[in-house]
């Protein structure tokens, strides 16, 4: 009997009309497509974008080269070179560079930063137009930490009271 | 003067092939727009909208991109045969647009056998996908025109099977006879009494076009491209329009085998019948075909791709079988005159005779 029913639902193509006609009806539902550059999905505070190295109020860089971030970074991304600062001696990073190719944003180097220094931000629509861009510099960083401080302070500020 | 007249006919058919092939390229450009929107909005997208207003002038930009392309001849490919096999391809193809008759009197080739030659354009192009797998010295390719010759064969068998069918039904080869034979109303075309056939017919002719969910021979995500893995720029254009001239071709053709062609499907509903008298043949067969285009995008929507044996199994252990058998059942339907399609052509009108 099962055979039969076999044939039956095989012949009158059973299965494929019940396909077709989920098809059709998604064919008038709501489009859930969100128009990127004008339209944006909501954002967590804790997105992981684009690095940044902070600075104090005072304008003094966060960063003391302790290379944690260097050490806990899964995917080696990260080149420090560190020595005394010429004006006063201070330990400090003479080469930051992160490699945005080899990065897979996964914010272990914001973990693992004593300081507060490297941090990332919710910046995603970036691009590189030329080869070797897409090594950032301290310079670099330091800029978009500079940039955005005002936004990376208060997405700190909100994400606090949960660490 | 003779000779005079011979060039303004022939110019006057170069005219009227170019009046079939141009809206053809157009409809063939936004044949791919509207397969992607559709594809869209069943998938809850909205498809391409962003070249000019809700992105009509996407085919166009396509175009652009293809014909500025550069075509690129893969090293240890044959040269020749290689640029050839898109002309071999897109020929037959558009060959075949020769008999279809637009309307009662509108056909470029009023043939007699224009089945048989409908039939015989829609299989020679399967030598344009061989030729372009082997000439381009690539096993994707090599492997996905071996498996498009293969489909191509195998659902040939079944779609001239079908065709026989339509052929019996008609009583003719001519395709505006056939047509001219299901005129009285939409109960009177050959869908009802071929039934079986005409999803025979569908199907293998979505098989034919390598179409999903029978597009292995193309096969994304198993050999990249298949036949034209190597094409780009113009060649690989003329493989992708010879393709969807190809879809449209057998959605007019089903209109016209199965549904009445440019006949008004209103036709013998009192009322309705006088109200849309006006509305022109061609605009009917349209429809009617437009109809089974979106069908086609719809199948590709819905289904996953046919398993190779799959295929194979389908083409030769159902549909030949199925079909064979409705044969046999039509041709004592016609003898017998069961119902009103095949007046005066059984045993009875013919006084026994036949």
């Amino acid at each position: 009997m099962s055979k039969w029913k076999h044939y039956f639902k095989s012949y009158f193509l059973t299965e494929l009309r019940a396909g077709l006609w989920l098809t059709w009806k998604h064919l008038f539902k709501r489009k859930v497509t969100v128009q990127f550059p004008e339209e944006q999905t909501p954002q967590s505070p804790r997105f992981r974008g684009i690095h940044a190295l902070r600075r104090y109020p005072n304008g003094e860089e966060r960063c003391i080269a302790c290379k944690l971030c260097e050490a806990v970074c899964p995917a080696a991304a990260i080149t420090i070179e560190a020595g005394p600062r010429e004006s006063d001696g201070t330990r400090r990073t003479t080469k930051y560079e992160i490699d945005m190719f080899k990065c897979i944003y996964c914010g272990f180097c914001e973990e693992s930063c004593p300081v507060d220094s490297i941090v990332e931000t919710r910046i995603f629509d970036y691009h590189f137009e030329k080869r070797g861009d897409n090594i950032l510099t301290k310079e670099q960083l330091l800029a978009i930490g500079d940039r955005y401080e005002v936004m990376i302070a208060q997405d700190k500020a909100e994400d606090a009271p949960y660490r | 003067m003779d000779f005079m007249q011979l060039v303004t006919e022939g110019l006057w058919i170069v005219a009227k092939i170019a009046m079939i092939l141009l809206p053809l390229v157009l409809a063939v450009a936004y044949t791919t727009y509207a397969e992607r929107k559709l594809i869209g909005y069943m998938q809850m997208r909205i498809g391409p909208n962003r070249v000019g207003p809700k992105g009509w002038l996407q085919p166009i930009a396509d175009v652009v991109k293809l014909l500025m392309k550069e075509v690129i001849v893969p090293s240890g490919a044959n040269k020749t045969l290689f640029l050839l096999a898109p002309i071999l391809f897109i020929a037959p193809s558009f060959a075949a647009w020769a008999v279809v008759p637009f309307d009662a009197e509108l056909v470029l080739a009023d043939t007699n056998a224009g089945l048989l030659y409908l039939l015989a354009m829609t299989s020679i192009a399967v030598y344009g996908v061989i030729i372009a797998g082997w000439a381009s010295n690539s096993r994707y390719a090599l492997i996905g025109s071996l498996r498009s010759a293969s489909q191509i064969v195998s659902y040939e068998i079944a779609m001239g099977f079908a065709l026989v069918g339509v052929l019996m039904a008609g009583g003719s080869m001519n395709l505006g006879d056939i047509v001219e034979a299901q005129n009285g109303s939409a109960l009177h075309w050959f869908w009802i009494p071929l039934f079986p056939i005409l999803v025979i017919y569908w199907i293998s002719g979505v098989a034919e076009t390598n179409r999903a969910p029978f597009d292995l021979p193309e096969g994304e995500s198993e050999i990249v491209a298949g036949f034209h893995v190597e094409y780009a720029g113009m060649a690989f254009a003329l493989f992708f329009l010879a393709e969807y001239a190809n879809m449209i071709l057998i959605s007019i053709l089903t209109a016209l085998f199965f549904f009445g062609g440019w006949l008004n499907p209103f036709q013998g509903i009192p009322y309705l019948d006088v109200a849309t008298d006006w509305v022109p043949g061609t605009i009917w067969l349209l429809l009617k075909a437009a109809w089974f285009l979106f069908m086609m995008i719809w199948l590709r929507a819905t289904f996953p791709r046919y398993r190779y044996d799959q295929i194979m199994r389908l083409g030769w252990k159902v549909f030949i079988p199925v079909t064979v058998f409705w044969l046999i059942v039509l041709t004592f339907w016609i003898k017998l005159e069961w119902g009103w399609w095949f007046d005066g052509r059984g045993i009875a009108s013919l006084g026994g005779a036949s």
